[in-house]
């Protein structure tokens, strides 16, 4: 009878109160023969706090994990960088066959600022300014973010999908019985590759979108193009463009370490896979954000660490 | 290369593995409990028992490619754990491992496949990596014009066949076979059954094959052992019903085995009703 319920217990979900209950009802084994009912209800009162106690210790062990698997892919990459070819490859996967989603989303991005800017602008008849807008708009977040998100969807998920079916059907067990590390082999090349060519995918947001507001503001919406760059000039620094490339790096980290190890810690078959591909989109795309506040917090108050008196209010 | 004529070292009869009171658990689930067996150098060793209770579990834990949740795996009569990373890789080398869906690498080629580990482990010219591939590829019944195809385009015995041959380039000591025949049609099975027996007569290995294929326990066994699920035991009764002969197999009293050898029903489809 006790083994009976904590068994109940275990398999509502809550595996980390039955050892507790293995103690209780090995201690007191007349409790549960005596009250069956109120040990029922016991339960039933339990159920929330528990299960929230319980999503919480599976969150913060989640965290955990993802940060052991951070530090031994670290430690694997400074005891020999992998082979170039493999290197490459996951380059040309990462970079080059980004680069077409990039543009199309970062060209689109900065034209509908543009639209959606120029009304308000239009309005203080301030429509020369608008490019001050779009283009810091565009450098200190959203190329790197639109970058970020494109690199975990059309990357992110496609690696721990192939992360997962490769761990499903034996493979990275095979790597290691061939004498390869799958973090030196698996990890690290899709690390490298995240983390150094996410800077120039912003760029190439950056500098599509940077043109697509200023076709849509000087050719379409009539704004003078001599004034839109001057306005632009005056307010987007270099220090903004260098803070937005260096925030990618950390987006790009995040994404590969997240999407490798979803795709290492991924369930059985099929659905496995499917569901390490949607959570390592979700979790990186998570991530890219609140990764972004905490860096542009560290970064704007760099800035005033570096240039102590406020440049330029007007 | 050292690996070459490693396993002059290994006396013929010595133990080669030896797993010491060895349990392993996932989770709240435990598989194996408190097994206790030895492998001996250059006998073949059959495992046999239901699907899950633990047979690939145990031969990756004899690999040291899981490590156990308590007990001890030897190899040569040294505790794996003791080693450090680099050691246990090394070690690792003198094993090969055919997986059960043959695992070979999507994205490589037959030919690299094969050459994974000679490339990863050794300093090999390419001509002579070339040569011991084609070697690997042509002992396992493949034709040279296998060698550049992918592994999507091979059929389940092709590939069964291959990750033979990549088990194989190293010249492992010790080849450990899961379920080598399984999803195989019968004509099939018989090849694998020759393949590891020809692998044992061209050189002195020891081998240990996870099976449900009472044909193939027949042809390549020495030895036989059977598991038994533990959830169909009492606590406390050995997990491993059985050791003995094929033959001895064949005609054990005990119905577990008997059950087992003769691919019996008897009342388990009521038994999985009641359930």
């Amino acid at each position: 009878m006790p083994g009976l319920c904590c068994f109940g217990v275990s398999r509502i979900g809550l595996p980390l109160i039955s050892p507790s209950a293995v103690d209780f009802a090995s201690q007191f084994p007349h409790f549960h023969g005596r009250d069956a009912v109120s040990t029922a209800s016991t339960a039933d009162s339990r159920n929330l706090i528990h299960s929230l106690g319980g999503e919480t210790i599976r969150f913060v062990e989640g965290l955990g994990d993802l940060a052991l698997f951070t530090l031994t892919t670290l430690r694997w990459m400074t005891r020999g960088l992998p082979r170039r070819s493999v290197v490459l490859q996951s380059m040309y996967e990462v970079g080059v066959r980004s680069i077409g989603v990039v543009l199309i989303t970062g060209m689109f991005i900065g034209m509908v600022l543009a639209v959606q800017g120029y009304e308000q602008f239009h309005l203080m008849r301030m429509e020369t300014r608008i490019g001050a807008v779009i283009n810091i708009a565009l450098v200190k977040e959203l190329g790197p973010v639109l970058a970020a998100t494109m690199l975990a969807g059309r990357v992110g998920s496609a690696m721990a999908a192939e992360l997962g079916t490769m761990r499903v059907t034996e493979q990275i067990d095979a790597l290691r019985a061939l004498g390869a590390n799958p973090y030196q082999y698996l990890v690290v090349p899709r690390f490298l590759a995240c983390f150094l060519l996410i800077p120039l995918l912003t760029a190439f947001a950056d500098a599509i979108g940077i043109f697509g507001g200023w076709l849509l503001s000087t050719q379409v919406l009539g704004v003078d193009s001599a004034f839109y760059w001057h306005h632009s000039l005056d307010y987007v620094a270099a220090y903004d463009v260098l803070t937005g490339l260096l925030k990618s790096m950390f987006f790009g980290a995040a994404i590969a370490v997240i999407s490798c190890h979803r795709g290492f810690n991924c369930g059985a078959g099929a659905e496995g896979v499917g569901r390490a591909a949607t959570e390592s989109f979700v979790l990186s795309f998570v991530a890219i954000l609140v990764t972004d506040f905490f860096v542009t917090i560290f970064t704007t108050h760099l800035y005033y660490v570096i240039w102590p008196a406020p440049v330029s209010l007007l | 290369m050292s690996f070459e004529n490693r396993f002059n070292s290994d006396e013929i009869g010595s133990s080669i593995i030896e797993l010491k009171n060895v349990s392993r658990q996932f989770g709240t689930q435990q598989v194996l409990r408190d097994i206790t067996m030895q492998v001996y150098s250059g006998e073949t060793l059959v495992l046999i028992g239901e699907s899950g209770c633990g047979k690939s579990v145990m031969m990756k834990l004899m690999m040291g490619l899981l490590e156990s949740s308590s007990g001890d795996v030897l190899w040569n009569g040294v505790p794996i754990a003791g080693r450090s990373d680099g050691e246990l890789v090394q070690d690792r080398l003198r094993f090969g491992f055919l997986f059960q869906g043959a695992a070979l690498f999507d994205s490589m080629s037959v030919f690299e496949n094969v050459a994974f580990g000679l490339r990863q482990n050794t300093k090999m010219s390419e001509e002579y990596i070339r040569h011991s591939v084609m070697n690997r590829i042509q002992d396992v019944g493949l034709s040279a014009a296998s060698a550049s195809k992918m592994p999507s385009q091979l059929s389940g015995g092709m590939r069964k066949r291959v990750g033979l041959a990549r088990a194989m380039a190293l010249m492992p000591d010790i080849i450990l076979y899961d379920e080598p025949t399984t999803g195989l049609d019968p004509i099939m099975t018989d090849v694998i059954n020759t393949l590891i027996l020809k692998t044992r007569s061209r050189r002195p290995v020891t081998s240990v094959v996870v099976t449900h294929e009472m044909s193939t326990v027949r042809k390549v066994a020495d030895r036989v052992l059977m598991f038994y699920p533990l959830s169909r035991l009492q606590p406390g009764e050995p997990q491993i019903v059985f050791e003995g002969t094929p033959e001895q197999a064949f005609s054990s009293l005990d119905p577990r085995v008997s059950q087992f050898v003769y691919g019996e029903a008897r009342d388990r489809l009521e038994e999985l009703a009641a359930a």
